[in-house]
């Protein structure tokens, strides 16, 4: 068989070779991934500058050792570049298990097995049932006599309901191997097309009689599961990454949380204070060294090659090497540890029980971890309403047929709203007339429900499978099936009990004669292939056949609240939340769902938004076409709102209704949170995108950013999680640049007593491992499990999410006092040991020490005072907690005993020797420690307690207060929200007024 | 993307099968690219996370909360520590004897102004003698410091300019010193034993102390030995090993450090204090930390219980002035002082910890009141919540 393909409205045909069925999703193969993943790790900015500083130092002639900042940026680098490669490994392991799975080929009239990746465009590929098929293919014959076959695709869109192909007609007859073997075919078609739902243009042109079809045809795609057939052929026509699964699989755009813009605003700010403090260093050296007895002592003269160099050179030297002894103030490690601290924190998320969900053997998933503290910062939180809200779980409630209501006693939980029209229901009938029109038009809605559905029952081999229109033999009587369909419940509403919630369906027939039918048939087939707009088309033709239909009834179903819907929403409230419900669904249904889940209170004053253009009443309605006014007028109206519900929207709309607020104004944090593939859009678009794993299938959980199992879980994962991830992040961040300014000032500090000649206070041992070390771990451990409140009070006072609102700890104000604290640690630091050193003797020998002592003895006060900063900020002491941050000290110490100890061969130089003993045995050296830490660590002691008694926050309060009367304030806060729901039924009538506004 | 993992799961009918773990590419920070869907194994077990206080963050712990309460102790008991340490320092600083002079003789009047332009190779040596009184003794050993000013022995060129494996005895160092010597490291084509500018500009000025009774000049004895750290005089500091214990032999081929009178093998005429070893080029070498520095020189033991080490009265200091600092501003002294268990004059550490110590308990006050005052008024309004 022999495959062409050339683009769409074009006659050339563009010979190609077509790839064979490997699928490669792993970016690095054994030979490139060293210098394809530095090349890709060195295009960040940071790895970039830290690479161009390591660069600097190896050039110039600088104060410290390239080793300084190769060493931790090799180790970054080599973290990164094995945690990648282990992902890349997994990729290629999940590579070779597709490209290697079994398939069955006909080959010479002959089943042969092959591995998957060898199959090759025109193959004919063998599939049995619940096999998957290996590429996308024409079907050519199945083992069924009519060459239908059922399939799943929920791997591929999320839908999980079987669905009926057809195979190719010509070829349909084919039954065993030798027959198809035969086939002598050329097929011609597009090019590979992402699109799922476009059906293809495919002619296929058998040699042997000349035969032409042409004819759109659903392709089977890779990833499609076969079910109930049992033996399907197909020709394989796009393969391996040309297939639709690999065509739909892009990579998603990299959402950045708030935290990490602030964070990169703070880095630059620190890199203005660098350049700074660079520039006005080599000025003051220069005019410092305008006397030459100080540029040039006779005890220090510069060698020849200095003496000639360019005075504009050496002062660009100069600023480069000031550069290097000072680039320590953006740490490398930062960014390892943010990193390490988003993807270790996210497990917490997975492992927790509670949002565990039992019925369906779900937990949460992380897809990404980088917007795990934006969690706790959401601000609007956009919602779906079916299955998201709603279990997405139909209950036959009543029906309805000749303006006689049937409520029925046996409820059936189906999946499917055809699956439950069972005949028992509607013998329940509320003992209304039984007369005789009234039967047959039971009867006959029985029978059109009987007929035209799409359930399957899968033991029995006979058919069971009808198919919706045009199959039924005289009469055919049309149903949109779906709920979410716009056209559905024209004209049905007056009948159906809508004011209740429920979803109805209304139930029609029309007579069709056989000309009728062969006519509609024929409009169809011309319709389904038009070369263009076949779509409108279709439509179009659906819209001539779907007129004049004889109502039979209508059937209501009800969709019932997820458990806890209203509580969870009511908690979001509370935290300042708002929440908006963006649905498809018609507003009646949408806003009875709402009062039912307390997002509208009975007291609620309601305010409709509608515009006349749509007949159909609906709250709100942003168009595309709708001016920026309008859009102004909207955004103004709705965010004075407490909530706000939106009905009718499509996919697209939800995701600019996302996109308004998103962009509007205060640029607030939004959260979207829907179940099915038409929420992907709003998913993708918010922030944060939460995808319920539900029924509709898995293609929103899969977009989204995060997966929960059901609605409720979102109050959990925001209050206490998000809110757990953005308290330590913020502290993370801050504590980072913090300590690196309590590192570098003091350095900055020396400059001005060692005559601006870039002299390093501290030995380079310590340079290196202050970060990756010395200080590390503690803060890691820190922004993986500090709870400042405990999470069941998180969860109680849901009002706490409001202290940390709008980045709250990451303000400018929070970022000053932090730098600020810094910096006066840093001259503590300094002038501490420079008034304990200045001219005077600490030994009780009477001996001396030298510059190194005194760079070890700010070290010392240094890790001291940073690590106790961070134990006098954590709330939350396991035995962890106490292992890091006692161990980080004792490993400075025995660290320091040690590489002072040694006389080390490999080193060129022995300065440290015996510093650190000689340091400790002198008395006035301890005093001046144990002074120094104290008095660095005092402001801050004395501010936090300061604050929390004058201006206590709410989570001060709590902290306090949970520790003596926490019993107490819970209580009383349930019983208020427990009268206040008592309370609303009274309210109900009162205070219920409807506003119309016009837009 | 891990695409085909939860392909593979569907297709094995299990749409809720185990997605695994967090993460994806998507954690890569920006350069992980597209993270799809998780990376867990095909295999379909239970899910459901285990109940281990770690994983639900409910490990026992401490949560400690700093309180006007909490911390008003701390304060008090710090203030309590700190005031007497404070006063206990301050006593022991004001009861060490300490006597400077300065002899750099920039002053016209000053009997070493005529050396004030001295040179390195001057020969015989500018002498001079300072006469001063003590007025009290030093009762206690008395330690002899010379301290320079407006010196940059921490300038950055001038702390690396050094080999220490030279210093550590290293043969091969020793004839091919580290180019950190630079420009100190050959002269006419021969190594320079010790090398680099810290050598170089070794203090060369040489101290005598007379004490002047009814005008007869008693020296005093000045003890070389112990002024440096034991270990570095020890282990850091060797000389070159070689055939015998002739110092000039092993230190055949390498030349004296140009500002040097005489080589490093004729420092002393002990062996044990006389190249590499001597104890006064090993205190030069430690280099200070700041421009003003004092380094120790010599020390004078106490004779007998009887007697102070030095008694109030008149002394005088015989100086050989070699050792240039006019060039550069800087200034010369000689200091005299005794040391206590917390080492020599030092008024700041005392005075530091009771101002702190008195800070502390004042802010313990001050925190008292505040919480009596206003720590009712937030329980009260606390419990109506």
């Amino acid at each position: 068989i022999v495959c062409w393909r050339r683009e769409l409205g074009t006659e050339a045909y563009i010979p190609q070779r077509f790839p064979d069925n490997r699928i490669v999703s792993s970016k690095y193969t054994f030979w490139n991934f060293v210098p394809k993943n530095l090349f890709e790790q060195f295009r960040r900015i940071a790895n970039f500058y830290f690479l161009i500083i390591f660069l600097v130092q190896l050039i110039i002639d600088t104060p410290t050792s390239p080793v300084t900042s190769g060493l931790p940026l090799l180790f970054v680098i080599t973290v990164t570049a094995i945690k990648q490669g282990y992902e890349d490994w997994l990729r290629h392991k999940a590579d070779n298990a597709m490209n290697q799975c079994p398939v069955h080929f006909i080959q010479h009239g002959k089943l042969v097995r092959k591995q998957s990746r060898k199959l090759r465009v025109g193959d004919i590929v063998m599939v049995k049932e619940d096999e998957t098929f290996p590429c996308d293919l024409i079907f050519l014959s199945s083992s069924r006599g009519d060459g239908t076959c059922f399939v799943t695709t929920a791997s591929l869109d999320g839908e999980s309901s079987h669905k009926t192909y057809y195979a190719v007609q010509d070829t349909k007859a084919f039954h065993n191997e030798q027959e198809i073997d035969a086939l002598h075919a050329t097929i011609e078609c597009e090019q590979p097309q992402p699109d799922l739902y476009k059906l293809h243009r495919i002619k296929e042109m058998t040699d042997y009689n000349n035969l032409v079809n042409c004819a759109f045809i659903k392709l089977l795609y890779r990833a499609i599961v076969s079910k109930i057939s049992c033996l399907i052929s197909g020709v394989a026509i796009y393969t391996g990454m040309e297939t639709k699964m690999a065509l739909n699989y892009q990579a998603k755009s990299q959402k950045r949380s708030a935290v990490e813009k602030s964070m990169n605003v703070f880095l630059i700010v620190y890199l203005c204070i660098l350049i700074s403090k660079a520039l006005i260093n080599t000025v003051l050296k220069y005019v410092w060294q305008s006397e030459p007895f100080r540029d040039e002592p006779w005890y220090n003269q510069k060698t020849e090659p200095e003496r000639k160099r360019n005075l504009f050179l050496r002062a660009f030297t100069d600023f480069l090497a000031f550069m290097v002894l000072f680039n320590y103030i953006i740490p490398v490690s930062m960014y390892v540890t943010v990193e390490m601290q988003k993807f270790l924190g996210s497990y917490f998320l997975t492992w927790d029980e509670e949002m565990f969900d039992e019925d369906t053997g779900e937990g949460p998933l992380v897809n990404t971890s980088d917007l795990n503290e934006e969690l706790g910062q959401i601000e609007y939180v956009f919602t779906d309403k079916t299955g998201t809200l709603t279990e997405n779980n139909m209950e036959f409630v009543e029906c309805c047929i000749e303006g006689h209501v049937y409520v029925p006693h046996v409820i059936c939980n189906g999946q499917i709203l055809h699956d439950c029209t069972g005949i028992d229901m509607i013998d329940s009938s509320p003992g209304g007339s039984g007369k005789a029109i009234l039967e047959i038009s039971l009867n006959f809605t029985n029978q059109t429900l009987c007929l035209c559905h799409t359930v399957q029952v899968k033991d029995d081999d006979s058919v069971d499978g009808l198919k919706k229109n045009q199959l039924s033999r005289r009469s055919c009587i049309y149903i949109s099936s779906s709920p979410d369909e716009v056209a559905l419940v024209e004209g049905i509403q007056r009948y159906v009990c809508n004011q209740e919630g429920l979803r109805t369906l209304c139930v029609a027939y029309k007579k069709l004669t056989a000309e009728e039918y062969s006519n509609a048939q024929k409009l169809l087939q011309n319709a389904k292939l038009a070369l263009q707009d076949r779509e409108k088309k279709l439509a179009e033709v659906y819209e001539k056949i779907e007129r004049d239909f004889i109502l039979l009834g209508a059937t209501a179903v009800e969709d019932r609240l997820q458990e806890k819907a209203a509580d969870t929403i009511e908690a979001l409230q509370k935290a300042g939340i708002k929440v908006w419900v963006l649905t498809g669904d018609k507003m009646e249904t949408a806003a009875a769902t709402c009062y039912a889940c307390k997002l509208f209170r009975r007291n609620t004053q309601i305010l409709e938004l509608t515009t006349k253009k749509i007949e159909e009443q609906s709250l709100h309605d942003v168009q595309d076409g709708s001016s920026a006014n309008y859009r102004e007028l909207f955004l103004e109206i709705c965010r004075n709102c407490s909530a706000v519900l939106c009905c009718r929207m499509a996919p697209l709309q939800k995701a600019q209704i996302v996109k308004l607020i998103k962009l509007s104004k205060e640029h607030p944090i939004t959260l979207a949170i829907g179940d099915g593939a038409n929420d992907v859009s709003m998913i993708l678009e918010a922030h944060v995108g939460i995808g319920i794993i539900g029924k509709e299938g898995r293609q929103a959980a899969r977009n989204s950013d995060y997966a929960i199992p059901k609605f409720k879980h979102l109050k959990k994962m925001l209050l206490v999680h998000g809110h757990f991830y953005y308290v330590r992040i913020s502290e993370l961040v801050q504590y980072f640049f913090y300590k690196n300014v309590c590192f570098i000032f003091p350095q900055f500090l020396y400059q001005f007593f060692c005559g601006f000649s870039q002299q390093t206070l501290y030995d380079t041992a310590y340079l290196t491992l202050y970060n990756i070390s010395f200080t590390s771990l503690p803060i890691l451990l820190y922004g993986l499990m500090e709870q400042h409140v405990s999470a069941d009070t998180l969860k109680r006072e849901p009002s706490l999410y409001r202290d940390v609102a709008k980045n709250a700890l990451l303000r400018w104000r929070a970022f000053i006092y932090w730098t600020f604290l810094g910096v006066f640690d840093a001259v503590v630091f300094f002038f501490g040991a420079y008034f304990l050193f200045d001219n005077t003797v600490v030994t009780s020998n009477g001996q001396m020490f030298g510059n190194w002592t005194f760079g070890t003895l700010v070290f010392t006060v240094l890790v001291f005072t940073v690590t106790l900063k961070l134990a006098l900020d954590t709330h939350y002491w396991t035995w962890i907690n106490h292992f890091m941050i006692w161990g980080s000290l004792v490993f400075y110490i025995i660290f320091s005993l040690l590489w002072g100890g040694i006389i080390w061969p490999f080193l060129n130089y022995q300065r440290m020797y015996y510093v650190f003993m000689q340091m400790l045995s002198s008395g006035p050296a301890w005093l001046g420690i144990i002074l120094l830490i104290t008095v660095s660590l005092l402001p801050d002691v004395l501010k936090k307690v300061l604050c929390r008694q004058l201006w206590p926050t709410a989570t001060e309060r709590i902290q306090i207060g949970g520790t003596c009367i926490g019993l107490d304030s819970s209580c009383s806060c349930c019983c208020r929200v427990f009268r206040g729901t008592a309370r609303t039924p009274e309210l109900k009538s009162l205070s219920f007024i409807p506003s119309h506004f016009t837009a | 993307m891990a695409v085909n993992y939860s392909a593979k799961e569907e297709a094995d009918g299990h749409p809720s099968g185990g997605v695994g773990v967090p993460g994806g590419g998507a954690v890569g920070g920006g350069s992980g690219g597209g993270g799809g869907g998780g990376g867990g194994g095909g295999a379909v077990k239970t899910r459901k996370p285990d109940n281990t206080a770690f994983k639900q963050q409910r490990l026992p712990a401490w949560q400690p909360i700093l309180t006007a309460g909490t911390v008003l102790p701390a304060f008090f008991i710090i203030g309590l520590i700190f005031i007497p340490i404070g006063i206990g320092i301050f006593v022991t600083s004001n009861n060490i004897r300490e006597y400077e002079i300065d002899y750099t003789g920039t002053e016209p009047s000053s009997p070493c102004n005529k050396c004030l332009n001295v040179s390195w190779d001057s020969t015989p040596p500018c002498t001079c003698t300072i006469n001063f009184t003590l007025e009290h003794s030093f009762e206690s050993n008395v330690f002899m410091y010379y301290g320079l000013s407006n010196f940059y022995q921490n300038h950055r060129r001038y702390v690396k300019s050094r080999d220490d494996s030279q210093l550590n005895g290293d043969n091969s160092s020793l004839l091919n010193p580290s180019k950190e010597c630079e420009p100190y490291r050959t002269n006419e084509d021969k190594p320079i034993a010790p090398c680099g500018a810290i050598a170089n500009s070794m203090f060369n000025d040489t101290l005598e102390l007379y004490r002047i009774d009814n005008d007869t000049r008693t020296p005093i004895t000045l003890i070389k030995k112990g002024i440096a750290w034991w270990t570095d005089k020890n282990v850091k500091f060797r000389n070159p090993t070689g055939d015998g214990n002739n110092l000039t032999a092993l230190f055949q081929g390498t030349t004296k450090p140009v500002n040097w009178p005489k080589p490093v093998y004729m420092l002393d005429s002990e062996p044990d204090n006389n190249g590499f070893i001597n104890e006064d080029f090993i205190v030069w070498m430690r280099t200070a930390a700041l421009p003003t520095f004092r380094k120790l020189y010599r020390l004078i033991e106490r004779k007998d219980n009887l007697q102070p080490t030095l008694q109030a009265g008149k002394y005088s200091l015989d100086i050989a002035y070699n050792y240039p600092v006019h060039s550069f501003d800087g200034r010369k002294r000689m200091i005299l002082s005794t040391i206590s268990w917390m080492g020599g004059k030092n008024p700041f550490l005392g005075i530091a910890y009771i101002t702190v110590g008195s800070i502390c308990f004042f802010l313990g006050v001050v925190l008292l009141i505040i919480h009596h005052k206003y720590g009712n008024r937030n329980t009260s309004a606390d419990i109506p919540n």
